[in-house]
């Protein structure tokens, strides 16, 4: 929802980032206000993974000129702990599977660790389960998945409603959602579209970032931006995506060549 | 070592033998006699020798080691770390003399008892059975154990008894400068079912030396279920094997962990001598400092349509060593076997150490045999999805560790024992961090 006066919560400008010495963005800018919700599409390779992934701090993206405050704080300053306690997310396209440790423990542990970190109550393990299990609800998940080993052996589907469990519980002000289509049948994309919606407050806002336009049937964006060539080359309403899905990607990308 | 340097330390392993018994017992002095005899003969191992070459045991001959002393249960002895309140029976020794005070035999449907007295109620049991499997041919350290045997741990199950319960075995040493020699013999008969526990634990920080041997005979339809946590003081020695024979469709399943020891030796070695039999040897060495941990396991696939399961990993820190040597064979004939075998290795220091070697030898041709070994750091990938979750790089480091190591314990069928070890786990991960 576009609101005049809503807080600004995210900040870019002209960010560049490269991944092994090779530049993929390249100056990217982008505003996010609270209770909006963004899209970033564009094909393949045209950076928006890198964009999420230089902006949650994963060590390999690196970031080679440009700013970026996110809660009033330089974000790149912040190492990738720091930044998910400061109430960033991102949910991975491919979440990792990490054999021996409880889905339980590991939710409780990131729970707890970011609840520390923000002043706020831990939870013991008992008083845990009840929380984490009402959230399960939210997106119809089993709590046999609780017991089971972080995402091993998940189906694509449910390792995308393993991600949005986390975004529910870690209660970010900006989720940037990867691919989070990507997997999912038509059932489980309604489902975690509906998580997704129930967890858009006034006071956060969501990226979506997706190649293709069916998720946004579901969580229906403020603002669509095309990323091409590292960079945003255009930025539309939602109407935006619906002529990305009939017309494809090449026009913008002419369209973008022309004014230049 | 040289010849002149081995006698006085050999005669200082061998010191404090039982004396000869008198008859009926003519049979086990033989059998003493024999393997001291071989004892004598044969090299002790150093790293010019095949199966020794990545585990130098010179600390090992450096030292000079002398029998343990007759002793009544130590003060302040402190078993609770090792005890599973799930065993109904459970034998401990100490420093290699039976606790009776801290022990519960037991007679029903499974035999559990000292071989002490089996040899006055079951005599005939226990010398059909004692020294058949683990043979001191051509290991010294077995020789040496079988040279002292006169007492030890007896488990019986008998044909058709399905224990419920888990039996423990519990040798824990606590004497400086002692070698001791604990004796396990385990005997599932037909169609039973049985859980064993064997726990080796080493209080105080003095040297010592533990070396131990294991016989456990599965007979035809019957499961056994192990589980061997070695858990000695870090300035100490262990040396082990176990030796295993499968009958028709019996099944083995074990898990053995080593966290403990300056230098451990596991020789795991399962015949299986009918058809249709399974087995699965799962283990863990969690080592750091300057411990090396050595697992070497053979499995003899002598039969048609065996199954075998492996998955042995090594978790190494500070200038620690591990080995893994996994060794199959399968003979000709043995038609229809499936094998599957992984060594995963995990090292947390740059100069931590891991040597693994698959090694096998087919010669049947209607088999599917896999195997695989990596050895590598935790995974970059894993480390920043844990921290994109608000976990610091010590505590993502730690949890991916215990979860590498938890995937193991947790194949552990006793609960106190995956809990305790869990915990253990968890405590050496930390120390390491602190450190």
């Amino acid at each position: 929802m576009i609101r005049e006066r809503a807080p600004t919560l995210l900040e870019v400008r002209d960010l560049s980032a490269s991944v092994a010495g090779v530049a993929i963005l390249k100056g990217v800018s982008l505003t996010v206000r609270a209770g909006e919700v963004h899209a970033i599409m564009g094909p393949n390779g045209s950076g928006k993974s890198t964009f999420a992934k230089a902006l949650v701090g994963h060590p390999a993206y690196q970031v080679t000129s440009g700013a970026a405050v996110f809660g009033g704080a330089n974000l790149l300053e912040l190492p990738a702990e720091e930044r998910a306690r400061a109430w960033l997310f991102l949910g991975f396209q491919y979440p990792v599977e990490i054999p021996g440790v409880a889905n339980a423990q590991f939710l409780r542990l990131a729970y707890n660790t970011v609840q520390a970190a923000r002043g706020k109550d831990e939870l013991d393990p008992l008083e845990f389960d009840d929380f984490v299990r009402e959230k399960m609800k939210l997106l119809d998940m089993d709590p046999a998945f609780l017991d089971r080993s972080v995402n091993e052996g998940f189906s694509g589907g449910e390792k995308k409603r393993n991600e949005i469990l986390q975004m529910a519980l870690l209660e970010p002000r900006l989720a940037f959602l990867d691919e989070t289509d990507s997997g999912l049948d038509i059932d489980a994309l309604r489902v975690v579209a509906n998580g997704i919606n129930r967890l858009i407050t006034p006071d956060n806002a969501i990226v979506l970032v997706t190649h293709y336009q069916r998720m946004l049937n579901y969580v229906v964006p403020d603002y669509v931006h095309v990323m091409d060539g590292g960079r945003i080359i255009k930025t539309g309403r939602k109407d935006l995506a619906l002529e990305l899905e009939h017309r494809g990607y090449d026009w913008v990308a002419a369209e973008a060549t022309l004014a230049a | 070592m040289t010849t002149a340097t081995k006698k006085p330390w050999l005669d200082g392993l061998l010191a404090g033998r039982p004396g000869s018994e008198a008859r009926p017992h003519a049979w086990l002095n033989e059998l003493r006699a024999a393997a001291l005899e071989r004892a004598h003969s044969l090299t002790l191992p150093t790293v010019r020798q095949e199966d020794w070459r990545f585990t130098d045991l010179s600390p090992l001959y450096e030292l000079a080691f002398r029998p343990a002393a007759p002793a009544a249960v130590p003060a302040g002895l402190a078993l609770e770390p090792v005890l599973a309140p799930e065993a109904a029976a459970r034998l401990v020794f100490v420093d290699g003399q039976f606790m009776p005070a801290l022990s519960s035999p037991a007679t029903d449907g499974v035999l559990v008892t000292t071989l002490a007295s089996a040899l006055e109620t079951h005599a005939a049991l226990v010398k059909s059975r004692l020294a058949q499997l683990a043979t001191f041919r051509d290991d010294a350290f077995c020789a040496i154990n079988t040279a002292h045997l006169a007492d030890g741990a007896l488990v019986v199950a008998r044909p058709g008894a399905a224990a419920r319960t888990p039996v423990q075995l519990i040798f824990a040493s606590t004497q400086a400068g002692v070698a001791v020699h604990p004796r396990c013999l385990i005997v599932a008969e037909q169609g039973s079912e049985l859980t064993v526990l064997e726990d080796y634990i080493g209080l105080h920080a003095d040297a010592r030396a533990v070396n131990a041997v294991s016989e456990v005979a599965v007979e035809a339809n019957a499961r056994v279920r192990h589980v061997r946590r070695q858990l000695e003081n870090g300035s100490s020695f262990s040396l082990a094997s176990c030796a295993v024979r499968l009958e028709r469709d019996a099944s083995f399943r074990s898990v053995s962990v080593a966290l403990g020891a300056r230098i451990s030796r596991y020789n795991l070695n399962v015949t299986q001598a009918d058809e249709g039999v399974n087995c699965q040897l799962d283990g863990l060495a969690l080592i750091h400092d300057r411990q090396l941990a050595d697992t070497h396991s053979f499995i003899d696939h002598a039969r048609p349509h065996g199954t075998s399961r492996q998955l042995h990993k090594c978790i190494v820190g500070g200038y620690a060593h591990a080995v893994f040597n996994g060794r199959i064979l399968v003979r000709h004939g043995a038609q229809g076997t499936n094998s599957a075998q992984q060594s995963r290795n995990l090292l947390l220091s740059r100069r931590a150490h891991v040597d693994t070697k698959p090694q096998l030898e087919i010669f049947a041709d209607d088999v599917k045999c896999a195997h695989g070994a990596t050895v590598g750091q935790l995974e970059a990938e894993e480390l920043f999805y844990l921290r994109s979750r608000g976990l610091a790089e010590p505590a993502a480091r730690g949890l991916l560790t215990y979860g590498f190591a938890a995937e193991i314990v947790d194949r552990i069928p006793v609960p106190s024992v995956v809990a305790a070890l869990r915990r253990a786990v968890l405590q050496e991960i930390q120390a390491k961090e602190a450190a």
